[in-house]
């Protein structure tokens, strides 16, 4: 059973990562939202594989006997990170729908002109501001 | 008065005339003398009991593992500058009232000056070096607000950018600094520090520490070679100068210097580096201050030159050294700030600060000129006045100097004569000389309020001089004990009898007036000869960093993503690695579990999902099906593997996820396009197979390992229902032993919430909007969009899914379920009904605002927190007990419940805010309203047909 864990975590991490290598914010967002299977999956499994002991205490839950159940940690771990997992999601939706609304494409890739700094001011620069506020 | 009291003053001062400045100027600024005053009041309470020796201390454990305490300690240190810091707050206070104008805005100015000195105040209050440091920036921010209030002034800006540079370089030196020096003490109180003073100095650590702290000393204090950003702070409006440069700010270092002078001085070390630096500065601050035109620039490097005598004397390492430094620090603030007010004075009253443009105000300002002329002489050095007595005292010192005697006793008699020549020089260049005709407006005296408080600093100035002893002895007194660690008396007299440093005073002064008399011949050649411009060395310094981080930048990042993401995917494969061929993993012998049909089933279809949706990631809808699949599969998967709570979180957020991208695709291309070459393509799937194996090889590993360290979890199960009253262990890790991780969360769940509605809000404006208002969606539209079956399914579906909600939610701290989970089944529930009914019928039925059940519930579980410090217990402490109501059966109710309660409300919230403003911006783009339910949309039908 590890070995077909290990090979659908596995499996799932390789489509995550060949995903957000695509130039679209479509298909970025698509390979985020596989890569959060794949560690909420990997976070989990670090508990190890148990089957048919969940963390639900059985009886009075006075005494317990803690070999009768799975590692409940990695669980409140991964059960949070699913959720603030979908909101990140959802930011990030927002944005790529916003810079699609704003610049008409959904390329992921930075535009030129977006990067290109302003001409830094050069001492002389700066010496002339100052005489002429002086 | 608790020290902890007067080092908060200030900062509650801070607050009030942000609150009270619509009553006033006036009422801001009585708020924040008051407070001044109070604290002031509060710390002179304390001068007897300092003087028989005691130190005053208030012990507040903050971070007490890394040692970060909030102690404070008043001891004679303390207490002469805290006298300063607020006595001079206070002049400065009543000072600027009056100095600055009606457009300036006042409460902001206020605001900043209490901020700055209640950082001053827990710098000299602070018993822990870490808690001094985090004053000590303070100060270096606070100051940059200050000296840029003039934010419309180039020169404020600049000036005050290149202080908080150079001051905050050196405090982040001087954090280094401290840090080894708290490590060889072995404490990070002051206290704990001053007592080890042997391990200190026989360490080899301590001159990187003595070096290190002395760099945040000498940038703060403006030593040279970092004296240059003290001048060009002088753009700030003069109380500030006043106040930060003559009084408080660049003493500071001095402070430091004298606070730590137990244990660093007396090696050879300590004397030549502080030394020596404190006379270069001081002979290098007086020389230019001789050529300066700006009356502000000429009072900034004598200020320069007279930090430098202190430190020069700090550095001697003797106790009649550090006496003279102590009552010359007194001396100097009381005549540099007079004199600062009194170039505020004339700068308002005769419109210029330039040396040049004045003269013979001596009939015009009387008053102006009385206080400006005592108080420059006392910055001479001429008897009666204070000036001469400390003056005197340090020329003394030098004739004492063990090493290089006759170099200290020259060059400080040079530095003291080109002292007396710039002040005879303000004095002869400002007042005397004939009256003319074209200042900026005509001078005369100002108000009572302005030379108040110069005025009252000039009368100590004499007072200090002619009754040294009774005035300021037994501040000298307390502060040297304090400094040097031995109790000391100081004999303070104007007349000493005839010694060397009378002589050298005498020479300073006669060579002081034959420079002013030759200084019009002195000043051509000064402005002939060629110097270096500290500022065009920094902004060049500044140019050059600049480039090189953009040159750096631009190579780095080429505004690719993929090939941003592609180099962080391989650079972790090569860590991971790393790791693995560097350590020593376990052994890989836990026993495998056997494999049984179905979930070798669930295995395949995640595979086949998988390989599917990276085929056809192009023909998005089907990707997003494909993807969900794999979605399904995971939750199957954590249900076959003991995880409930897991499976049924991860199943409703899969809905919502689906839904959400539905959003978006309305709006998004279909379709992907070919894009990119094969090559480029079989590389990305290279390294994504390389990620993917890795991956998989390190599940599989830890796996097949067991638990290096014994696991935690044995403590939560079993503590589980004593300590939490649950049985279900996840829920009660989450509302309960990690209760404070779940809050953050979800508050950041409301935020990102907030932070798609303010996106949102943003898109529905300006361009974006025109966009959207003629948006032309590329595939036409179901005429059907309400379909009766569904509507009519959604609605009596809606009560039982609430009900559903309801039962999840209520059994979660025994069973799987909880606010989660329930949160999610609710929002599901809901966004039903927006997508059978429409957006405009279902919005109408909304009577409470997403953003208020964020707030709501962020509310609910923090007061659920904080119910458990009324019973005196921390923060998310739960209690729990048993209650029975008729015909029900007997039944837990937890505190935890409320807090799950915040979860559950936030949740809702947030998701429902999300989908909300995703379908507002298809709402913008002209989707047309219905007006009922289960309405027929003829619009594209009715286009087709006019074709």
């Amino acid at each position: 059973m590890e070995i077909l864990v290990a090979s659908a975590i596995g499996a799932m991490m390789a489509a995550a990562i060949y995903l957000i290598l695509r130039l679209r914010t479509f298909a970025v967002i698509l390979g985020m939202t596989m890569m959060t299977y794949a560690i909420n999956a990997f976070l989990f499994v670090s508990g190890r594989l148990v089957v048919n002991r969940p963390p639900i205490l059985q009886g009075s839950g006075e005494a317990v006997d803690v070999t009768m159940y799975t590692d409940p940690i990695p669980q409140a771990l991964v059960l949070t990170a699913i959720v603030i997992g979908f909101g990140m999601t959802a930011v990030v939706v927002m944005m790529s729908l916003g810079a699609f609304i704003e610049g008409g494409d959904d390329h992921i890739n930075m535009p030129q002109d977006d990067r290109e700094m302003p001409p830094l001011k050069t001492v002389e620069d700066t010496k002339k501001i100052e005489e002429e506020t002086a | 008065m608790s020290p902890v009291l007067i080092a908060m003053l200030p900062f509650i001062g801070a607050l009030l005339p942000g609150l009270l400045i619509r009553s006033g100027r006036d009422v801001a600024a009585t708020a924040c003398g008051t407070t001044t005053f109070l604290a002031l009041l509060g710390l002179v309470l304390h001068t007897p009991a300092i003087l028989n020796g005691e130190v005053i201390t208030a012990h507040i454990e903050w971070l007490p593992l890394i040692q970060l305490n909030a102690n404070f300690r008043i001891d004679g240190l303390s207490l002469l500058f805290g006298i300063l810091i607020l006595g001079i707050g206070l002049l400065i206070i009543i000072f600027a009232r009056f100095y600055l104008s009606r457009q300036d805005p006042i409460g902001k100015f206020y605001t900043y000056l209490m901020l700055f000195q209640g950082a001053m105040m827990g710098i000299v209050l602070s018993d822990n070096i870490l808690l001094l440091l985090i004053f000590w920036e303070l100060t270096s921010l606070s100051s940059f607000l200050l000296i840029g209030y003039w934010r419309h002034l180039p020169a404020g800006r600049q000036g005050a950018r290149m202080a908080l540079t150079v001051t905050g370089m050196g405090g982040l030196a001087m954090i280094a600094g401290m840090l080894i020096l708290g490590n060889i003490a072995g404490s990070y109180d002051i206290s704990g520090i001053l007592q080890a003073k042997e391990a200190i100095q026989a360490s080899p650590y301590y001159l990187p520490a003595l070096i290190l702290i002395l760099i945040g000393a000498f940038t703060k204090s403006a030593q040279f070679p970092f004296h240059f950003w003290l001048p060009h702070a002088m753009a700030a409006p003069t109380p500030v100068s006043a106040y930060l440069h003559s009084a408080t700010m660049v003493k500071a270092g001095l402070f430091l210097m004298a606070r730590l002078w137990p244990v660093l001085s007396g090696t050879p070390e300590w004397f030549w580096i502080v030394s020596v630096t404190g006379l270069i500065t001081m002979l290098v601050g007086a020389f230019i201050a001789l050529f300066k035109d700006d009356l502000k620039a000429v009072l900034a490097f004598s200020t320069v030159s007279h930090l430098g005598l202190v430190t020069m004397l700090l550095g001697f390492g003797t106790e009649a050294a550090a006496i003279a430094a102590m009552f010359h620090i007194i001396n100097h603030a009381t005549f540099k700030a007079a004199l600062f007010m009194t170039a505020g004075i004339i700068d308002h009253e005769a419109g210029t600060r330039s040396i040049a443009r004045l003269g013979g105000l001596r009939k015009l300002m009387p008053i102006t000129f009385a206080i400006g002329t005592i108080a420059a002489l006392s910055m001479a050095g001429i008897p009666p006045l204070n000036g001469f007595i400390s003056k005197e005292m340090m020329l003394y010192e030098t004739t004492h100097v063990e090493h290089a005697r006759q170099a200290f006793m020259v060059i400080a008699t040079i530095a003291a004569l080109f002292s007396v020549g710039y002040s005879f020089r303000l004095i002869f260049q400002v007042f005397f000389g004939p009256v003319r005709n074209d200042y900026p407006h005509k001078p005369h005296d100002p108000g009572f309020g302005m030379w108040f408080g110069p005025g009252l600093l000039v009368v100590l100035v004499i007072l200090i001089g002619l009754f040294p002893n009774t005035m300021a002895g037994w501040l000298v007194d307390a502060s040297a004990t304090a400094t040097t660690g031995v109790a000391q008396h100081a004999h303070l007299s104007l007349w000493h009898g005839m010694n060397a440093a009378v002589i050298m005073s005498i020479i300073a002064t006669i060579g002081g007036a034959m420079l002013v008399i030759q200084h019009r011949p002195l000043l051509a050649a000064w402005n002939a000869a060629p110097r270096p411009e500290a500022k065009s060395i920094f902004d060049a310094a500044v140019l050059f960093l600049v480039r090189g981080a953009r040159a750096i930048t631009d190579n780095l990042n080429t505004g690719s993503m993929p090939r941003a993401l592609a180099a962080f995917t391989l650079a972790t494969i090569f860590c991971g690695a790393l790791a693995w061929f560097s350590g020593h993993p376990g052994p890989a012998d836990r026993p495998m579990l056997p494999i049984y049909p179905v979930p070798f089933i669930n295995w395949l279809l995640i595979l086949t999902a998988t390989a599917c949706m990276v085929t056809f990631h192009r023909i998005r809808v089907l990707a997003l099906i494909l993807i969900s699949i794999v979605g399904l599969m995971t939750s199957a998967f954590f249900a076959y593997f003991s995880a409930p709570d897991l499976a049924l979180t991860q199943a409703s957020v899969e809905v919502v996820t689906v839904v959400l991208l539905l959003l978006a695709l309305n709006f998004l291309p279909k379709r992907t396009a070919v894009e990119t070459p094969v090559v480029r393509r079989s590389w990305d799937a290279f390294i994504a197979t390389l990620g993917g194996v890795a991956f998989g090889a390190l599940t599989y590993v830890i796996l097949r390992g067991d638990f290096t360290l014994p696991s935690i979890s044995g403590y939560m199960l079993e503590n589980s229902y004593k300590g939490g009253g649950g049985t279900n262990v996840v829920n009660v890790i989450l509302v309960d032993f990690r209760g404070y991780d779940t809050f953050g969360e979800i508050t950041v769940l409301g935020i990102a919430a907030l932070a798609i509605f303010a996106l949102t809000q943003t898109l529905l404006q300006g361009n974006s909007s025109k966009r959207l208002r003629n948006w032309k969606h590329t595939q036409s539209r179901a005429g059907d969009r309400h379909p009766l079956m569904l509507v009519i399914i959604t609605r009596v579906l809606l009560p039982i899914s609430l009900v559903v909600g309801l039962y999840i939610f209520l059994r979660g701290h025994n069973l799987p379920g909880g606010g989660f989970v329930a949160g999610l089944v609710v929002s599901i529930a809901l966004v039903m009904q927006y997508m059978a009914s429409g957006y405009a019928w279902a919005q109408e039925r909304r009577y409470i605002p997403y953003h208020v059940l964020i707030g709501a519930g962020v509310v609910a579980a923090g007061v659920t927190g904080i119910g458990a410090w009324f019973v005196a217990k921390p923060f998310l402490t739960s209690a729990f007990g048993y209650v029975k109501l008729p015909f029900l059966e007997k039944f837990e109710l937890a505190t935890a419940m409320g807090f799950d309660l915040g979860v559950f409300l936030c949740v809702v919230g947030a998701v429902m805010l999300m989908l909300n403003s995703l379908s507002r911006i298809a709402r913008h783009a002209g989707s047309t309203v219905n007006r009922k339910p289960m309405d027929i949309d003829l619009s594209d039908e009715q286009s087709k047909g006019a074709h």
